[in-house]
């Protein structure tokens, strides 16, 4: 069990980055909320409770690895990674802006983005890669990847589905942010499927399935799925897309696009909390 | 003299030597490892070596993230499904965050035979090409294909290596050193220039000798890097020899004719002749049945040439 007060700063920080988010989105005038809001429990909780990094040193070789597959959900990280000081607030002000930092889908010359994604259904067999390749060095360093739902659409994440069976990688952890909506629509309205987890449990990983808005849940599940052997774990958390700003929650439309000033500020009032961007 | 391999059996004996050097060489291959070569070094070094099955998507961007740790994983399929089927995780995955991948498509051109068209990659170099930051080189002999591979692999960047099915013999020099985008000039001439590339670089020296015995003398150069391409061989090609013809397995559109022509457009125009697939499918046959019919024949390259010549020479006299 965690302390609550441990709890707490978290659900803070997600007040933060979701802050962030609406308003990097706002001032770029387009982005992707929905997917970005859906993400942040798993990502906050990632990045201020898990992950073995260091932001004076994005590169290095020890560090545990995050791929954010589904590229497009990038101000999430980008919120938390200049929380963190891998670049400046301010640089959120430039978020989509030409010569600057953060680009649309991530870059890799950004600080603290250890993959370009953007492409769907990549992401998988990149984290593999970076799985296996710490095994052959010797390396103990974990390696998280973050897909959408949506995304498991693409044939590719299966066939990384099954390297990483294969090559049994432990050190692997997949989240799916499974919200449910695409951008087009319901994801079971595009391509109708049923039972999510025992497609992966079929495929011989590790399932936990958990609600990705609890951090309690989510560290837990990343606590199980540290200490599996042999085997890769996925954990599917149930989301909700645009989680924390009602007009937002479940709405397909806001798969991309920017608040105006009134949203933006109905938006922050419902969301709380307080930032640093001045 | 033993008998001739294929440029494929010489990557597959230099990856060998090479990974016994170099630890951080990893092999990756799609089910092809037989075809491809790649599986004595699989033998060898099972730890190091990915048979990845039927699945080139997920086998060029596990190929990323490997990578991404220091090691240099030579990716190798079929031509078609290395450039073709992961076009994206190339483009997006390996050149974008500009990865020290290799890509290595062997059975590259109609050269491929009797598998037919639909394993005949004649869009590689252009597809290839065309990706910022990627290297594209095209070994035309065996001794040249493992100079090669030492090279791309010091070379620190995503590059593509073509290879072919034929068995060669070597026509470049043991003292050459493989310079990436070099070009290297075999023989001298002052009618005309023919760039060749790959398997083609054996046709240009036998049509050397029959427009010879015509009069007419062609230099020779054996373009083993497509890009970056030598700009200055192509340029003093243009103002020595006036013309300059190029000869590819490979579709006219997009390859090394184009990545000629460009040069040649921007800085020294000079009529150019693309030789190569006309813009069309393969189909099965023997490699030397289908460089006859597609005309791609040493004969009818010959033919084609001297054709050039005239057209140009009358031309000339009109202007």
């Amino acid at each position: 069990m965690y302390r609550q007060a441990e709890l707490k700063i978290l659900e803070e920080k997600a007040k933060l980055v979701r802050r962030y988010i609406i308003k990097m989105i706002a001032n770029a005038k387009s982005g992707h909320p929905g997917g970005s809001l859906s993400a942040v429990e798993v990502v906050t909780a990632l990045y201020y409770k898990i992950m073995n990094i260091d932001p004076h040193n994005p590169e290095w070789e020890d560090r545990d690895r995050f791929i954010l597959s589904k590229g497009h959900a990038c101000p999430v990280i980008y919120a938390v990674l200049a929380d963190l000081k891998y670049f400046s607030i301010n640089d959120l002000k430039e978020l989509r802006k030409i010569g600057k930092l953060l680009q649309g889908h991530p870059s890799i010359k950004t600080p603290g983005i250890d993959m370009a994604t953007g492409s769907l259904g990549q992401g998988l067999s990149i984290a593999n890669g970076m799985a296996l390749g710490g095994k052959i060095n010797g390396k103990t360093y974990q390696v998280y990847a973050l897909l959408g739902d949506g995304e498991l659409q693409e044939g590719q994440i299966w066939e990384a589905v099954m390297s990483a069976y294969h090559n049994k990688l432990d050190n692997l952890t997949v989240f799916v942010d499974y919200n449910k909506l695409q951008l087009d629509g319901s994801c079971v309205s595009l391509k109708s499927f049923s039972g999510l987890g025992e497609k992966w449990r079929a495929f011989g990983w590790s399932v936990i399935e958990i609600d990705g808005h609890n951090f309690e849940q989510i560290l837990s599940a990343i606590t199980i799925a540290k200490s599996t052997k042999n085997i890769p774990t996925v954990i599917i958390a149930n989301t909700i897309k645009g989680k924390g700003v009602s007009f937002m929650e479940n709405e397909v439309a806001w798969h991309g696009g920017a608040t105006d000033d009134n949203q933006l500020s109905i938006a922050l009032n419902e969301i709380g909390g307080e930032d640093a961007w001045v | 003299m033993g008998m001739n391999i294929s440029t494929k059996q010489a990557y597959g004996k230099a990856l060998l030597s090479l990974g016994s050097q170099n630890i951080k060489i990893i092999v990756l291959d799609a089910d092809l490892a037989k075809a491809t070569c790649t599986l004595e070094f699989g033998e060898t070094f099972p730890d190091r070596f990915f048979n990845m099955g039927i699945a080139e998507q997920d086998l060029f961007a596990t190929a990323a993230g490997l990578s991404t740790c220091g090691l240099i994983p030579f990716a190798t399929t079929f031509a078609m499904f290395s450039a073709g089927r992961a076009y994206d995780q190339i483009r997006n995955s390996i050149a974008y965050p500009n990865l020290n991948v290799k890509i290595v498509g062997v059975h590259g051109g109609i050269s491929t035979g009797p598998d037919g068209a639909s394993h005949q990659c004649i869009e590689d170099f252009s597809l290839m090409r065309t990706i910022p930051n990627m290297v594209v080189v095209s070994p035309t002999d065996p001794l040249e294909t493992a100079k090669a591979v030492y090279a791309i692999a010091k070379y620190e960047g995503p590059v593509y290596l073509r290879l072919t099915r034929d068995p060669m013999p070597n026509i470049t020099r043991e003292d050459k050193d493989f310079i990436i985008g070099k070009a290297d000039r075999l023989f001298d001439g002052k009618d005309l220039t023919i760039f060749a590339t790959g398997v083609m670089v054996h046709k240009a020296l036998k049509v050397r000798e029959l427009l010879n015995l015509e009069g007419i003398s062609a230099r020779i150069v054996n373009v083993h890097t497509i890009k970056p391409i030598d700009t200055e061989e192509i340029l003093l090609a243009a103002s020595e020899t006036n013309k300059i013809v190029t000869l590819e397995d490979h579709n006219i559109i997009g390859g090394l004719g184009s990545a000629v022509s460009e040069v040649v457009t921007d800085n020294y125009p000079v009529p150019i002749l693309r030789i190569g697939v006309n813009d069309v499918f393969g189909q099965s046959g023997t490699s030397d049945d289908l460089f006859e019919y597609y005309g791609l024949g040493t004969d009818c390259i010959t033919e084609s040439i001297k054709e050039f010549l005239i057209k140009k020479a009358v031309l000339n006299k009109k202007n």
